[in-house]
Order: C-alpha cells, then sequence, then structure tokens
C-alpha cells in the first residue's frame, strides 16, 4: 500500500472512505498522471468515469500534472522517491528516453500477456503504433493521444483576397503564391508555423519520403545521426526564409505559439497539429478549413506520410501485478472500436485503431465534419523506413536547438544552409551523448 | 565603563545557534552537497543507471561555446537589472519619502508588484508587448517602431530586464524608503538652512547614508538576477532569439527540467554558485570599503 501514502490527501481520503463502507469490495486503485487540461482534461476524467462504472475490480484515479515536460518532471521524482504512478502520460519526444529507462517502464505488450488480456498491435494504426513499438517488435507504451501536422486556413480571409476558399494549397509554390495574394490584399500575416522542427523539418521529411536523421530516423538503433540539411531541406528553409523577407511568413515564437493567432485571425494560414481542430472549432470566428500538409510536387515519392505528435501512456514498474492487471483491462477498454471511435470523434486526435477508422468512417463523421479526416488519411498509408517515424535521444534539446537556430534565418541574420549545418551539428553532439549515455 | 557580561558555558552557544545552523544545513549545504555530488554524475531520468563520470559534465560545458556566450548574456543581464533596477527604486523612493497626503495609497501601491509570482510578471510583460496586439507594441508602432522580441534580440533582451526590474522594483523600495526614513531629518534641514540645493543635499548627505542599504540591495539584486530570474525568461522569451536571452540560470532550468539531464543542469548550478560566491566575495572585498555604517 505503499503508493497510497503518497497519493494527494483528497485521493486518500476517497480510496479510504471507499474502504470503510465497502470492505468486501476493496477496489485496486490505479493512479494515472497526466498532462490534457482543459476540454481535454474532462475526455480523461469521463473516460476513467466511464471504465470504473463498467467493472466494480479496479478504479482509476486521473490527476493532473500539468504541462506534458511538468508530468514527466513530477514522475521521476516520485519514481526516485519510489510513489511513482502506474500510468504516466509522456508525449511523444520523450519516447527515446523512456525507451532508455528500461528498469522504470514496463512494456505494454508485456502487461496485456501477463493479465491474459486479448492484444492484437496490429489491429492499430500502423504509423502510430509503430511509433511505440520496439526494434524486437513488442509494444512498449499505448498510444493514446495522437495528432500530425496539417495546414490550416481561414476560408473568410481566402475570400477576401479573391483565393477560392475551397481550393487551399496543396504544395509549397501554391502556398507562396496564396501568401503573395493575401499580402497583396493587406493581410498582416499571411502565413505562419506552430512547432517549426515538427511541421517544417520533422514531418516535412517523413511526407517527401526522405531522411531526418541515419538509422530509419533513429528507429533501428541509437547511434543515428541528423540529415536535415540535405539540399532538399536547405531549398525549402530558403523558400521560407524568402517568405519571411517580403512578410509572407510572419514567425509566431517557439511551441504551439502561433496556435492562438490563427484562432483569434490574425494569420491567414499556418501548418500545426490536428490537435487544434477543437480549439478552432469552438473558438474561431470565421470559416476554417484544413487541408494535407504542403509539399513540392518534384520530389520523387512525396506525399508519403507525415510523423505523429502527442502522447502515449507509460507503464511505470514496481507495482502489484493486480495491479497490472487493471491497467491491462484499462487499456483493453481504451482500445474497444466503440470507445477508441467516440475519443477521436470528440478530441480530434488520431483514431486508435483500425476498427475504430472504419466505425467513424460508416457513421458519416468525416462527412459532416469535413477536414476532419486529413489527419487520419495522411497516416493511414504504408510507411517506408524513412517515413516510420522520428524517434532520437535528447529529442527536447535537439527541437530547441532547431528552433535557436533557424530564428536568425527568420530574421534574415544567418543563411538558411549556415544555419541547418548548425543545428546538425550541435543536435548530433546530443545524439552522441545519448548514444554514450545507453550503451554503457 | 563597560558593562561585560559573560556566559562561561561550552555548550549554551552551541545551543542557542543550533536551529540557525539547522535551517542553513537543511536548505542550504544538503542541496548544494547534492548539487556537486550529482555533477560527477551520469544518470538517466529516472535515475535507474548511475554511473561517475569524474569532470565530465564540466568538461562538456566549457567545449560548448554557447555556453561560454551564456556567460556574456548572464553579466549584461544581471548588470542591466542591478543597475535599472536600484536607479529606478530610490527614485521612487525619493519622491515617495516628499509624499505628504496619500502617502500610505502611494506606497501599497508601489508594493504590489512583489506579490506577482515571477512567470505571471513574464507573461504580463509579454502581453503587454506582443505585436501585434498588444498595448505597448501598439504605441511603439504608432510612433514607427517596430517592436518585434520574437526576432529581434535586444528587444528580447529590453524585455526580459524590464519585467525583471518591475518584479524586484518593491523590494529596492521598501528598503531604500526604510534607508531614507533612518535619516535624522535634523541633518537635512541643517544643510538646508545652510544653503545647499536639493540635490547636493542628496549627493554629500543623503546618498552616503543610504550607502549600507544600497549595498545591501546590490549584492541581493545581483542574486536575484542570477538565480531568480529563469520563470520570467521562461514565460517571456524562452531564452530567444537563438540563444541571446539564455541566461545561465535559465539553462540550468532547461537542463534539468525540461531536458532531464540532471548531471549537466547540476554542474550548471555548482558553476553558478562559484560565480555568485565569487561576486559576494569580491563586492565585499572592494565595494563594501566605500560604505559608511
Amino acid at each position: 500500500m505503499k503508493f497510497k501514502i503518497s497519493t494527494t490527501a483528497g485521493a486518500f481520503a476517497l480510496t479510504l472512505s471507499g474502504l470503510l463502507s465497502n470492505p468486501a469490495l476493496a477496489q485496486t486503485e490505479i493512479q494515472w498522471w497526466h498532462a490534457m487540461g482543459g476540454a481535454l482534461g474532462e475526455w480523461v476524467n469521463d473516460l476513467a468515469k466511464e471504465f470504473n462504472a463498467s467493472q466494480k475490480e479496479y478504479k482509476v484515479m486521473p490527476i493532473f500534472k500539468g504541462s506534458y515536460d511538468e508530468a514527466m518532471t513530477a514522475a521521476v521524482a516520485a519514481y526516485r522517491a519510489g510513489n511513482a504512478p502506474h500510468i504516466l502520460q509522456v508525449f511523444e519526444v520523450g519516447t527515446a528516453t523512456m525507451m532508455a529507462s528500461k528498469g522504470a517502464i514496463q512494456p505494454v505488450a508485456d502487461i496485456m500477456k501477463a493479465a491474459g488480456v486479448k492484444f492484437d498491435p496490429a489491429a492499430y494504426v500502423p504509423a502510430v503504433a509503430g511509433y511505440y513499438t520496439a526494434p524486437n517488435g513488442a509494444m512498449l507504451s499505448f498510444p493514446f493521444n495522437s495528432s500530425t501536422t496539417v495546414f490550416h486556413y481561414n476560408k473568410d480571409a481566402f475570400k477576401a483576397a479573391g483565393l477560392d476558399p475551397e481550393k487551399p494549397p496543396k504544395t509549397w509554390p501554391e502556398v507562396q503564391q496564396a501568401a503573395a495574394k493575401l499580402k497583396a490584399a493587406g493581410h498582416a500575416c499571411p502565413f505562419t508555423t506552430s512547432w517549426a522542427s515538427w511541421t517544417q523539418l520533422e514531418s516535412f521529411s517523413t511526407w517527401h519520403n526522405t531522411e531526418f536523421a541515419t538509422k530509419a530516423n533513429g528507429m533501428d538503433g541509437i547511434d543515428a545521426r541528423l540529415t536535415f540539411n540535405s539540399p532538399l531541406h536547405v531549398k525549402h528553409i530558403e523558400n521560407l526564409a524568402n517568405m519571411a523577407k517580403k512578410g509572407e511568413f510572419v514567425y509566431k515564437g517557439r511551441g504551439n505559439a502561433a496556435d492562438a493567432v490563427f484562432v483569434s485571425g490574425e494569420c491567414a494560414m499556418m501548418t500545426g497539429s490536428s490537435g487544434l481542430y477543437g480549439n478552432i472549432k469552438r473558438n474561431a470566428k470565421f470559416a476554417s478549413g484544413i487541408s494535407t500538409l504542403p509539399y513540392y510536387a518534384d520530389v520523387q515519392g512525396a506525399p508519403q506520410n507525415t510523423v505523429i505528435g502527442g502522447a502515449s501512456l507509460w507503464v511505470m514498474s514496481g507495482k502489484k501485478a493486480e495491479e497490472y492487471k487493471g491497467v491491462a483491462q484499462f487499456f483493453a477498454f481504451l482500445s474497444t472500436p466503440e470507445q477508441a471511435a467516440k475519443s477521436h470523434q470528440r478530441t480530434g486526435y488520431l483514431p486508435l485503431t483500425l476498427a475504430s477508422f472504419e466505425l467513424t468512417e460508416k457513421s458519416g463523421f468525416y462527412k459532416e465534419n469535413p477536414g476532419t479526416d486529413v489527419a487520419v488519411t495522411q497516416m493511414i498509408r504504408k510507411t517506408t523506413d524513412k517515413s516510420r517515424g522520428i524517434r532520437l535521444g535528447n529529442f527536447v534539446q535537439i527541437r530547441t536547438i532547431i528552433d535557436e537556430e533557424l530564428e536568425p534565418v527568420w530574421s534574415g541574420k544567418v543563411a538558411p544552409k549556415a544555419a541547418l549545418d548548425t543545428a546538425v551539428k550541435r543536435g548530433n553532439e546530443q545524439l552522441e551523448r545519448f548514444q554514450k549515455a545507453n550503451s554503457r | 565603563m563597560e558593562k561585560k557580561v559573560r556566559f562561561n558555558s561550552n555548550w549554551l552557544p552551541w545551543l542557542l545557534i543550533t536551529p540557525q545552523m539547522l535551517v542553513v544545513l537543511v536548505f542550504f549545504f544538503w542541496p548544494a552537497g547534492r548539487a556537486i555530488y550529482q555533477s560527477v554524475l551520469n544518470q538517466d531520468a529516472f535515475g535507474t543507471s548511475t554511473e561517475f563520470v569524474g569532470l565530465e559534465n564540466f568538461t562538456r560545458l566549457f567545449s560548448d561555446p554557447t555556453y561560454i556566450q551564456s556567460f556574456q548574456t548572464t553579466a549584461v543581464f544581471s548588470l542591466l537589472v542591478a543597475v535599472c533596477g536600484l536607479t529606478l527604486a530610490l527614485l521612487l523612493a525619493v519622491m515617495a519619502d516628499r509624499v505628504m497626503r496619500g502617502a500610505g495609497i502611494y506606497k501599497t501601491l508601489l508594493i504590489w508588484p512583489y506579490a506577482v509570482a515571477s512567470a505571471v510578471a513574464g507573461v504580463v510583460w509579454l502581453f503587454m508587448f506582443a505585436s501585434p496586439m498588444g498595448v505597448v507594441a501598439y504605441g511603439l508602432r504608432a510612433l514607427g517602431l517596430d517592436w518585434n522580441h520574437l526576432l529581434d534580440p535586444t528587444d528580447a533582451m529590453a524585455l526580459i530586464v524590464m519585467a525583471a526590474v518591475w518584479k524586484q522594483i518593491s523590494y529596492n523600495f521598501l528598503f531604500f524608503l526604510a534607508g531614507l526614513q533612518s535619516i535624522p531629518r535634523s541633518l537635512i534641514e541643517a544643510a538646508a538652512i545652510d544653503g545647499a540645493s536639493p540635490w547636493y543635499r542628496f549627493r554629500t548627505i543623503v546618498f552616503p547614508l543610504l550607502s549600507p542599504t544600497t549595498f545591501f540591495l546590490l549584492v541581493i539584486n545581483v542574486v536575484y538576477a542570477f538565480f531568480d530570474t529563469f520563470a520570467i525568461i521562461d514565460a517571456a522569451t524562452h531564452g530567444g532569439p537563438g540563444k541571446s536571452t539564455s541566461i545561465l540560470v535559465y539553462k540550468v532550468y532547461y537542463d534539468g527540467f525540461k531536458a532531464m539531464d540532471l548531471g549537466g543542469s547540476a554542474a550548471q548550478s555548482v558553476i553558478l554558485m562559484a560565480i555568485v560566491v565569487a561576486l559576494t566575495v569580491i563586492q565585499f572585498k572592494f565595494v563594501e570599503r566605500r560604505v559608511q555604517y
């Protein structure tokens, strides 16, 4: 019962009262630390509530721990003190770190097997589940909420600039033309992007079936090295830098800072997460559309598929077998076609399983909500070694390095080629260190 | 004749000092010791594998040009924060000292920023300067100045200096005001009768008598700029554009809490600790000589 002592007073009191009032039916409690705030937090709570109501043995207790990195820091501290939660939500860039912490985690595949729960890895969307699968084929974490990169645009702004709101630009030259038209019509921010590294280099690479890093983008081993300074990458960043010079691309900051300026109507086009859909739907005061991530038509193999973002659920080690059984039951519950389809439609995150995608399609949801299928169709494709996903050690640092090196490019101070070369060099130092630390 | 009271006890002084020593041990020496210990280790995030690496974390830092550059950024930032913060607070305190009516309200209002959390201070200033919607950014644009702290390093530095100074101004103000009020009125009045102008009185009487306060605040402000400002930077600039606002303590925070590199982060805090100790020693050795108590 050690873990119970560590829980918040409220949770403890709840458990205590549960035990006292119903001693014969003591439930096994499962702690779930997550980073879903606002509407997504309600979704997480509803999932737990429904699971708890569906059976009597286990009780899943979701606890909001702040942002993704706050949740991870809290879990690290808790683990070191011996009070880790059972389930921890970790963002996709933390995947390699979690994989490397072998003693701290339990592979999901093992948990399911030990609990005797029916589990078929092939039922999950390959581009999603593949990311969280070890080179030996065992699923390590549960692909809970995955998003991908898409192109959002403001239909009203398109109309005002004389562009066809039903014909979003499909390629980067078309994006540039549309941006020029919007600029000419007096728009202050024709195009912007969230997560510059994720959208303009990572997803850009897989979308063009081009390596972001060697060793199948790090999926095949920790001795991967970065390759995003290829001629194609340089050409793309040069194009964006030229757009920035002309005021057609306006940089709005790191992370998802650009989301807010798109939703407010300040910027007319953006590349960002498909998970922004719910926010736009609720808060934007204009008609908006979703289209596929732009590409260069002259690149062979493009468009391939985009990479995922979002997070997965990791099971922490050192818990009782009975508790792991509950975790397995919960994951099985989340994977049922009905439940997974409901989650997909509610949040805009990618469908978890192929069955849930088919169910959603059959229900006519995509027809009623045009654009919601864009992310799915970008992902449900046969992946290649270059597009399966990007999984690198010290990825958090590498993304920051990319931000740091690209910012002087957007202000015209540094040439794109030089910036990408420096980013690759600095990023490779991070990879070398990760490799060294994990091969000892 | 001087009265001398002696306690000829071996244990009483130790007993009396124990609570204080315990606090210092638990809240300073223990964490500092842990930091030094951690700085020679290489650990994965969860601490499942630990390896002694000697000074590797330190050599790695000093072979990184961006880390060396961060020293310069920190020096510029700390100097600006300390100088601007002290000057403004002294100005406000001198003004407040002269106010007769409504002095209470005036002083209370000036103390408010101290109650604001650093991260919130960062966000508040970020909002005012966010282009093109922020109030100040909008005003600057009307004046023909294009403010863009997202891409212009000077603007970014100005933004975090303003936020950091604003956050600390109440503290400085309180001490200056207390210092001013402890200066005997008779001294100033005597000088006034002798025909000394207000500026002359300030320069020759008030400021020298304030020097212990100023010195104390200088030390506090430098420590503040070095250690307590990462939340402002995290909220306002994330150390960007490029690395132009990435001061040492922000990198400690980033590497430790975002990147989970505890060894590297601990090594940096050890370096930071050494710098602040050195700075404080210098301040006591050289600046304090000019202080008149």
